[in-house]
């Protein structure tokens, strides 16, 4: 038992399957599968469609209970139904399409909409509205009607709603799918400052590698199993096992890689953009 | 030639007279030409969807009109009700649209409304779920027990099976994972390539309209921002951030190795392209 205040989530041996729509079985979705998750980390997770990585995400706050093995939230076990409460105000969840997550029709309703139900009494709702619009930067907009904001605004009032719950951990499926570059560009900046001055858990599923750089640890599934796990830089650097799985690796690996490849010499960990150009430079010049 | 679409002197503005009022598009014009890929790049708000919902009929324009060879699609009943079936409009997340108890039903149901013959439709339901990529063991399975990416092809498959001659994508790709963005934008290659149809797709990824389109059409707030092919587009980095929008990954990295001294062109915008400068270079010394 190492020092258990310090994971965030654990999942020991998880076993799910969907029920299946013919008879049998069902193919099950994981089989054993461990994974820790630190608590103040941001963690992102990759992996093709179908990999299990939502499915995954949603045991993280007890909408899927393991068929096998456990799954616990700060100590918690999502399989004890006395602590569901907690579990959920523990772990808040934003999804792909901000359209489905407003329910309000003024934004800090809207924000206000989850402390209501947990009856959090309404100076205190006030006091967490107001600063969870702050934190991602929509304090001005609160008397705006959601379905006029573009959709990294409304985003980013979907992640406001979480937050007033006072989460220590956001699990994000996916939140950019369905933004343009500046409202992904919001979401990110916005996802990066809570995990850094807030210190909450982050958890992001994504498919875009340019995001997927910005976590301190990446976990790549494939096939219910997890594939490799490690800094962004460990794991990028995998360029074949990666491409064995169909995943792709970002645009500067994969130059990198391709000139390596031709013969040269070039780190495949110059992840970010300075990075790459820098190596690059380095190497033309020489 | 006459091109395929000319959009004329095009104006929309939504809830006129009400406070709420907003011009979506303003005195839009350009032309594409037959067989041509344009994409469409803008911010959210910028004026893409109005404009696309207007190609095909399904916004009537405020002040101008939309040219379909050299004729107006409002010219009388007919001519709309007709520049809707050359015109197939592919929305975003198309999958939700689904509701046949079929995928074969979901596809023919576009053909069935063109009161096209049993044979034809059966003929271009199985055409276009070989353009898609749709195996034909799915034909009798209900759309709903697909899977997400499998459901957005059926969906496809319905407005390909109308042989629109134009055929307008809103963010094709979008929530697909890597692999099935690369094999779904595949597809949609050589379907044109096979067909000789004219594409326009509306994309947030700049990555995937930079290596597909023949040009880019810039939109921000309601009006052409820039018009021309991916090479000047994505010179204009520094413009592009303004309005919102970003550059190819691969424009970010040589337009910070030109600033490095290195002599690149900072316009390149694909990895293969990207590639064979830098070896060029090195070859160069």
């Amino acid at each position: 038992m190492s020092n258990i205040m310090n994971i965030a989530i654990q999942a020991g041996d998880l076993t799910f399957r969907y029920p299946s729509q013919q008879e049998g079985e069902g193919r099950p979705v994981f089989e054993d599968l461990n994974l820790q998750i630190q608590e103040g980390s941001f963690v992102a997770i990759l992996g093709h469609n179908g990999c299990g990585k939502s499915t995954l995400a949603k045991h993280f706050n007890a909408i899927l209970l393991p068929e096998g093995g456990s799954v616990t939230v700060f100590g918690l076990d999502t399989k004890e139904e006395d602590a569901l409460l907690d579990i959920r105000r523990t772990v808040g969840m934003v999804f792909q399409n901000p359209d489905n997550q407003m329910v309000a029709n003024v934004v800090e309703e809207d924000v206000a909409f989850a402390p209501e139900n947990l009856g959090v009494p309404s100076e205190e709702i006030r006091r967490r509205v107001d600063n969870a619009l702050k934190a991602v930067g929509m304090y001005d907009y609160r008397r705006h009607a959601p379905h006029l904001l573009s959709g990294g605004q409304k985003q980013r009032v979907a992640i406001a709603g979480v937050i007033a719950m006072k989460p220590r951990c956001i699990v994000l499926d996916e939140p950019t799918a369905m933004l343009d570059p500046h409202g992904r560009e919001e979401v990110m900046q916005t996802i990066l400052r809570l995990n850094r001055e807030q210190g909450i858990t982050v958890i992001l599923i994504t498919h875009h590698m340019t995001e997927a750089i910005c976590a301190q640890r990446v976990v790549v599934m494939d096939k219910g199993r997890i594939l490799t796990d490690g800094s962004p830089k460990e794991v990028f650097v995998q360029v074949e096992k990666l491409k064995q799985a169909g995943l792709t690796v970002p645009v500067t690996t994969e130059l990198l890689y391709r000139l390596k490849q031709a013969g040269y010499d070039l780190p495949l960990d110059a992840l970010s953009t300075e990075e790459c150009a820098q190596a690059l430079c380095n190497w033309a010049k020489a | 030639m006459t091109p395929i679409i000319e959009v004329r002197d095009l104006s929309h503005t939504y809830s006129r007279g009400t406070p709420f009022e907003h011009t979506a598009v303003k005195n839009m014009s350009f032309t594409v030409a037959s067989g041509e890929f344009l994409g469409i790049i803008g911010h959210t708000g910028s004026g893409k969807s109005t404009l696309m919902q207007h190609l095909n009929g399904l916004l009537k324009p405020e002040q101008g009109d939309i040219l379909l060879k050299g004729e107006s699609i409002w010219k009388d009943k007919q001519s709309t009700r007709q520049a809707r079936f050359r015109v197939g409009l592919v929305f975003q997340y198309p999958e939700y649209q689904l509701f046949e108890e079929t995928v074969y039903k979901d596809i023919a149901f576009g053909p069935k409304n063109m009161k096209l013959k049993e044979e034809e439709i059966r003929r271009r339901v199985y055409r276009a779920a070989h353009f898609v990529g749709l195996p034909e063991d799915v034909m009798e399975k209900s759309p709903f027990e697909l899977s997400g990416g499998q459901k957005r092809r059926v969906a496809i498959a319905g407005v390909i099976a109308m042989e629109p001659e134009v055929i307008i994508f809103d963010e094709p790709t979008a929530g697909l994972d890597p692999a099935g963005c690369q094999s779904l934008l595949d597809n949609i290659a050589q379907y044109r390539k096979e067909t000789g149809a004219t594409i326009l797709m509306v994309s947030h990824s700049m990555d995937d309209v930079a290596r597909l389109a023949d040009r880019l059409l810039v939109l921000n707030h309601g009006s052409i921002e820039m018009l021309g092919s991916p090479a000047e587009v994505f010179r204009q980095a520094k413009r592009l951030k303004e309005i919102g929008l970003s550059v190819p990954q691969v424009t970010e990295l040589f337009l910070r190795l030109k600033e490095l001294g290195l002599a690149v062109d900072a316009a390149t915008y694909t990895p293969e392209e990207a590639l064979s400068q830098l070896l060029r270079l090195k070859g160069g010394c």
